[in-house]
This record gives structure tokens, sequence and C-alpha cells, in this order.
């Protein structure tokens, strides 16, 4: 074993203590022949500190494409020659898809806005929307509605809204060649009244838009500062007409690896699979990263794209032995 | 996409419009990606579509020739 994964083990796995960036950089340039054991570590260390539950969460688009803001990578930013077009869900819609993601066990349904900040008008339909899953399923929800003022985060902590999710997206080094039309303090600026608010933060990030191992590093030490409650790491998928669409696709170890040094950052946080991982790890990385550091999922589909069907992430699960995380113990 | 479409449902362009399509292989990858993703064209007009995806499916319309779902 090397020496970074016996440093990795009584720091982390012992002493619960995440590791730095100077030795996440080491993690992230382990050879080849090292991922296994890093990945057994990684998983040592999700069992112990977070233990074999899986959160289980399904996502919506309730207002899709036409963002003003130019995330190079998001093919619903209205200025780029994406073919995604702009669509807004009604009330109706929303809570078919609140009550087929229930029925898959997930326990979380998070209601997401391609905008910079929610408006009067999207505000009022998260309300209702809000209002009438409550009365017709039994999930937590969670929103992600860009960046919020204060006031806005009052009015989202009243509605019940359980969670909140805003990415740092990429390293504070790396942000400016990702984004411009705002800035990477904006998003802390509202990851940090979210979770001075008190509702649970959600906030994560994307691997393979081009960023260095450091820049990786830099971004899972930036989220274990601000320490969110649960993070989710998308891989991207190149989407056309997008500045990273020609991106090619990630190594699958280079993930393994990436999904490791997550945990070893951060060995209490809720790790999510977000988007891309079918395009990046196909069924068997999935099954890896699950014994890599990975303690939830998001079930089904994603916002513009499609995920592997419910049915086989659950068996998957069950066939981990690795039960979902039941609703009374997400509150 | 179908066997009667004129338009690929992924990029929008006419099926047998390319030499390529000689070889029975110009969308080849168009296909594979819609195998993940929702078509954003319409296969009879090439009119971009209004597409919503949801967690277990996907609806896709386009406004001459109605709604596609799965």
């Amino acid at each position: 074993m090397t020496d970074i994964l016996e440093r990795a083990r009584v720091k982390v796995l012992d002493d619960g203590e995440g590791l730095s960036y100077d030795e996440l950089v080491e993690v992230l340039q382990l050879p080849t022949d090292q991922i296994p054991a890093l990945l057994q570590l990684a998983h040592d260390v999700r069992m112990k500190h977070c233990g074999p539950e899986v959160e289980v969460e399904g996502i919506i688009s309730l207002k899709t494409g036409g963002c003003p803001e130019d995330c190079h990578f998001c093919s619903q930013s209205g200025q780029f020659t994406s073919p995604v077009r702009s669509v807004w869900l009604d009330i109706p819609q929303l809570v078919k898809a609140a009550e087929e993601t229930a029925a898959t066990g997930a326990t979380e349904f998070c209601i997401v806005a391609a905008v910079r900040g929610p408006d009067e008008r999207l505000m009022s339909q998260v309300r209702d929307g809000i209002a009438a899953i409550r009365a017709a399923v039994d999930i937590n929800v969670a929103c992600s509605l860009g960046m919020l003022t204060q006031e806005q985060v009052d009015d989202l902590k009243a509605m019940g809204v359980h969670r909140y999710n805003h990415n740092l997206e990429a390293a504070r080094s790396y942000f400016p060649s990702v984004v411009t039309t705002h800035s990477y303090e904006e998003r802390w600026d509202t990851c940090e009244m979210v979770r001075e608010s008190g509702m649970e933060l959600c906030c994560g990030g994307l691997v393979g838009m081009g960023e260095s191992l450091e820049q990786r590093a830099e971004l899972a030490s930036q989220l274990a500062e601000l320490d969110p409650h649960e993070v989710p790491l998308n891989f991207l998928n190149p989407r056309p007409g997008t500045p990273f669409g020609d991106q090619p696709i990630m190594e699958s170890d280079d993930a393994l690896r990436t999904i490791a040094a997550f945990r070893l950052a951060m060995p209490r946080t809720v790790l999510r699979y977000a988007g891309g991982r079918e395009l990046t790890l196909g069924d068997l990385g999935t099954r890896d990263g699950l014994l890599g550091g990975i303690n939830a999922v998001i079930v089904g589909n994603y916002l513009t794209t499609l995920g592997r069907a419910a049915d086989a992430d659950l068996e998957l699960l069950s066939e981990l032995k690795m039960p979902i995380k039941e609703l009374a113990k997400t509150l | 996409m179908t066997g009667t479409a004129a338009y690929c449902g992924h990029c929008g362009r006419e099926i047998g419009s390319d030499p390529a399509d000689a070889r029975g292989d110009e969308h080849a990858a168009c296909r594979r990606r819609l195998e993940m993703e929702p078509p954003r064209y319409c296969a009879r007009c090439a009119r971009r579509m209004k597409v919503q995806v949801t967690p277990t499916g996907w609806s896709a319309e386009c406004v001459a020739h109605g709604v596609l779902s799965r």
C-alpha cells in the first residue's frame, strides 16, 4: 500500500478527519493498480462514518432552457445554440413526477429551474407546487433555483423546503473558465445563506470539464470548507452547442479516483452520484463507485437527459446489500 | 427515430442527405445518443420540439405534429 493510502487510513478512517488539498492531489495521482485499494479505503470510510444506507432522490426541471447565464457545460443556457427549448412544467405534472419519484423509494424530490435566481413568478409557482406535492405525497422537497436573496432563503424555508441545491460547479481557480456571467463568490454567498437558514445545503460540482487534477483537489477542498450536508458529483456529459460540447468524456479511472478523493475529503457527507455517470462509468463503473465512497444516487432521468432505469439502480443496491434510507431517517 | 423518419431526432438533419447514408451509418452516433436522451427535433419536419424530461419518462411536442412520449 502506498504512503498516501496509509496516511489516509489513519487520518480519515480512524480519526474521521478529511484529507488536505496536498493529500488529495496525491490521491488523484495514484497509479491505476492502486485504484482498487483506494476505492476499498473510501468504501470503508463511508461505511464507518455514514453507514450502509443509500439516499435516493429524483429531480425534475420546473423551468427548462432560456437561462441568461453562460455555464459552459449547460445545454439550458440561452446564450448557446443548444437544441433545448424553453418550457415550463405545470403543477399537476409536477405532482405526478413527485408521486413517481416516491414510488421508487426515493426520499428526496428536487425541483430545479434554469435561472440566474428566482423571480416572483417562479417563487409563486414553487410555493404552489410544494403545497400541492405535500398534499399528495410523503417526500422531502428540495429546490435548486439559482442564486438567492436572504428574503428568498427565508421564504423557501417557510415553504418547508428541506434542502437547497446550489453547486460551486468548479474550483475557484477554474470557475472563470466555466462561467463568466456570475462569480464564484456569488455562489458561495448563496450557499452560506442557505446553510445558516437551517435548510440542508446541497452543494457539489462537475468534473471532466478540462480542469487539472490539482483543480479537482481544489474543488474537493473548497467543498469540504463549505461543509454541505450533501455533495452531488457530476461528470461532464458534453452537450451539443455548448462551449464544452467537444470535450472528451472523462476516463473512468479518473472518475473513480475523483469519487474516492471526494469521500476522503468529506468522510461524513452525503456523496451523491449525479449526472453523467452512465456515460463516464457505465454499469460496471456505477457499481465500483457505490463500492468506492458514493452513498446517494439520483434515480431515473436527469433534467434534459436520461439516466439508468430506476429499477436497474434499485436492483444494484439490493444486490450490494445497501438499504435505501427511509424517509423518517432523513428528517 | 422511426423507419419513416425524414429527419434525425437528435441533430435535425435530413435522413439521406449525406453520402454516408449509402453506408447506412450517417446517424449511428445520433442513434446512440438517443438511447440516453430524448429527441430534440421532430422526425417529420425537423422543428425543434418542446421537451420535458421527468424522473421516469419524457415528452416532446412539435407544434405541427403533436406529442411524442415515452
